[in-house]
């Protein structure tokens, strides 16, 4: 009944006034016989409670990402931030600086870098901890899940500068266990070759909570009967992890990658505050070089095409991971 | 953590094999324990290093445990940096963009759990497209925007664009749609006014589902950094994550003195993992929630 009649409506939603009398609200259309006066009542709630967001989602949400595109469009630059409509019309001219530009091109690189080493170690060690975790230990459940979780709420530029000193090739820690231990350590964030390694390791250790927490629910989520049936049949626990417990978080394993990548895709913080893109570029991320175009010099046509191509990268790789992990059960 | 122990109990049927055999439990409680002093050492190599003289910082073979515990290092992030007003500022906005959220969020989650409008598919579809777009999209011109505004360096800069979160809608609406269409039904039958049905009836309803959207929120707010970043000039208005993350990328501040940097970190992080301690049922509820729609 609900669609049927939203269906119907959904033309004169709108100005429908507050206090119409039941006799007129009975006769508009799209009413279908039952109870109209309740319905409209119900819809003149429903656009008043969906306002305050909505009103929030336009000015700060849809607005901004139309003008983001126009700008890409443009050479807005710092004098235009007092004068927006004074911007030329530049056409594609920024996309095409983009592909010519190695400095963009190192930046795309580097974040594909993180997010395909990042995202699988990420998933993987949630979904490890998770089968820990769910594998019939009482004991001490709670502590280790709140121990894996915490770095999750932790704000990432505290924990990044953390681990700045963690990796400080003179009084960090991994320094200071290498010493103790007789081995030597490099350092990790002025090495070209390490540095994106760092990062990488580094994100792991913040985000697989969340992967671990998103598995945990999903694998509680699976019904005895289906194991006690496998085992009967007799599979052992490996066939058991591959045979039932892979395929039935299949939801749960979509959600988590395509939450994780999104999330990687942008990754902003963790080079902001640890290399600072460096050294010679080689942590420099796509969000990074745009915050730096925009913000520091001001390049801001140039930054917005920057954002659309990021965008661009995010929706397809999360169609991409719809398609290749969709539920092929059904 | 006794509550989360009940919680967790219906599902303990779906464990796996592994109780049966003794030595997997061990080995189980074995990586369990190396993962966790994995995750947990860089906290407790801040929360050591804070303390530190700057002796013992630098000391080799390395000390780790403070051979004297000092103050010095808060004392001289003080004189550095006005981390009382940072703190100031991030706990303001934090309150009011959680109270928006609260409000907005229950409001139109509400609507699409259980109100019948014409358009509500849209509206839902508008709540799911905006949890998939990414902040940074919208950087540019919201910097363009608050600037013609002149809202640059204002906490309405730092509150507005987050007053209203597709996450909250979503969460809310999840939560609400377990409510019984037909207690809402005798209300309006006994002439409940909608918003009385909202506000008295639904909301207490949602209680638990409030409180973690409150420390989603909260967090979230707490947290944020890169629009922050950019909407703030005036050291005055920072919130900590920008005054620490200035200070630390500050090569003319920052001489090496990595004491004082983890006295920072050390203020930004410990308040946020006491309350997650404290509130920490709310936190795994909420995310399986929305995890599993």
């Amino acid at each position: 009944m609900t669609s049927a009649v939203t269906e119907a409506e959904t033309e004169d939603r709108a100005a429908r006034p507050a206090k119409a009398p039941a006799g007129v609200t009975a006769g508009q259309p799209g009413g279908a016989g039952r109870r109209p006066d309740r319905l409209s009542r119900q819809n003149l709630a429903g656009w008043l409670y969906s306002t305050p967001f909505l009103a929030f989602f336009l000015t700060f949400m849809a607005f901004p990402i139309v003008a983001t595109l126009l700008m890409s469009f443009t050479d807005f630059g710092l004098r235009h931030v007092t004068h927006p409509l004074d911007a030329e019309w530049v056409g594609l001219d920024n996309y095409a600086a983009l592909l010519q530009d190695d400095k963009f091109l190192t930046a795309l690189f580097n974040t594909g870098y993180f997010v395909v080493l990042g995202v699988p170690l990420t998933i993987g060690c949630g979904l490890v901890a998770a089968v820990l975790l769910n594998s019939g230990i009482d004991r001490l459940r709670t502590f280790f899940r709140v121990g894996f979780y915490v770095p999750v709420v932790t704000a990432i530029v505290a924990v990044a500068v953390i681990w700045r000193f963690v990796l400080d090739p003179s009084e960090g820690l991994i320094a200071g266990l290498g010493a103790q231990l007789g081995f030597s350590t490099p350092d990790f964030l002025a090495s070209e070759t390490l540095a994106m390694p760092s990062l990488i390791v580094m994100a792991v250790w913040r985000n697989m909570g969340t992967a671990m927490v998103l598995f945990l629910a999903g694998l509680q989520a699976i019904p005895a009967e289906v194991r006690e049936a496998a085992r009967i049949d007799g599979a052992g626990p490996l066939q058991e992890f591959r045979r039932i417990t892979v395929p039935l978080l299949r939801p749960t394993m979509l959600y988590v990658s395509v939450m994780t990548t999104i999330g990687f895709l942008n990754v902003f913080e963790e080079p902001f505050v640890m290399t600072d893109g460096g050294p010679d570029d080689s942590t420099l991320t796509v969000s990074l070089h745009m915050y730096e175009e925009g913000f520091r010099f001001f390049h801001m046509g140039s930054a917005s095409a920057m954002a659309y191509v990021l965008f661009t990268v995010v929706l397809a790789v999360t169609l991409l991971q719809l398609r290749l992990l969709k539920d092929k059960t059904r | 953590m006794k509550a989360l122990d009940s919680e967790a109990a219906p599902a303990r049927p779906g464990r796996t094999a592994t109780s049966g055999v003794p030595g997997a439990r061990a080995v189980t409680y074995t990586l369990l324990s190396v993962g966790l002093l994995v995750m947990s050492a860089p906290f407790v190599w801040m929360g050591l290093s804070a303390f530190k003289t700057q002796a013992d910082l630098g000391a080799s073979p390395p000390v780790w445990i403070p051979t004297t515990w000092t103050l010095d290092n808060f004392r001289e992030l003080l004189s550095l940096m006005d981390v009382g007003q940072a703190f100031l500022n991030s706990a303001a906005v934090a309150v009011l963009v959680t109270l928006c959220n609260l409000l907005f969020c229950s409001m139109l989650g509400y609507a699409l759990a259980k109100l019948n409008f014409s358009g509500k598919r849209v509206v839902f579809g508008v709540v799911l497209g905006a949890l998939m777009v990414p902040g940074n999209l919208m950087l540019l011109p919201k910097f363009v925007m608050m600037s013609k505004m002149e809202l640059l360096d204002t906490y309405a800069a730092l509150i507005l664009p987050f007053a209203a979160g597709a996450f909250g809608v979503f969460l809310m609406r999840q939560f609400m749609s377990a409510i019984p269409d037909e207690l809402l039904e005798a209300a309006r039958i006994d002439g409940a006014r909608e918003w009385y049905i909202f506000w008295r009836i639904v909301l207490p309803l949602v209680k638990p589902a409030l409180a973690t959207l409150t420390i989603f929120t909260f967090l979230g707010s707490w947290n944020n950094f890169l629009w922050p970043l950019v909407a703030t000039n005036d050291p005055d208005k920072y919130t900590l994550p920008v005054a620490l993350a200035t200070f630390a990328t500050d090569p003319t501040k920052s001489d090496g003195s990595n004491g004082v940097l983890m006295a920072g970190a050390f203020l930004v992080v410990l308040p946020v993992i006491a309350v997650f301690i404290a509130l920490q049922r709310h936190f795994t509820q909420g995310i399986a929630t929305t995890g599993l729609k």
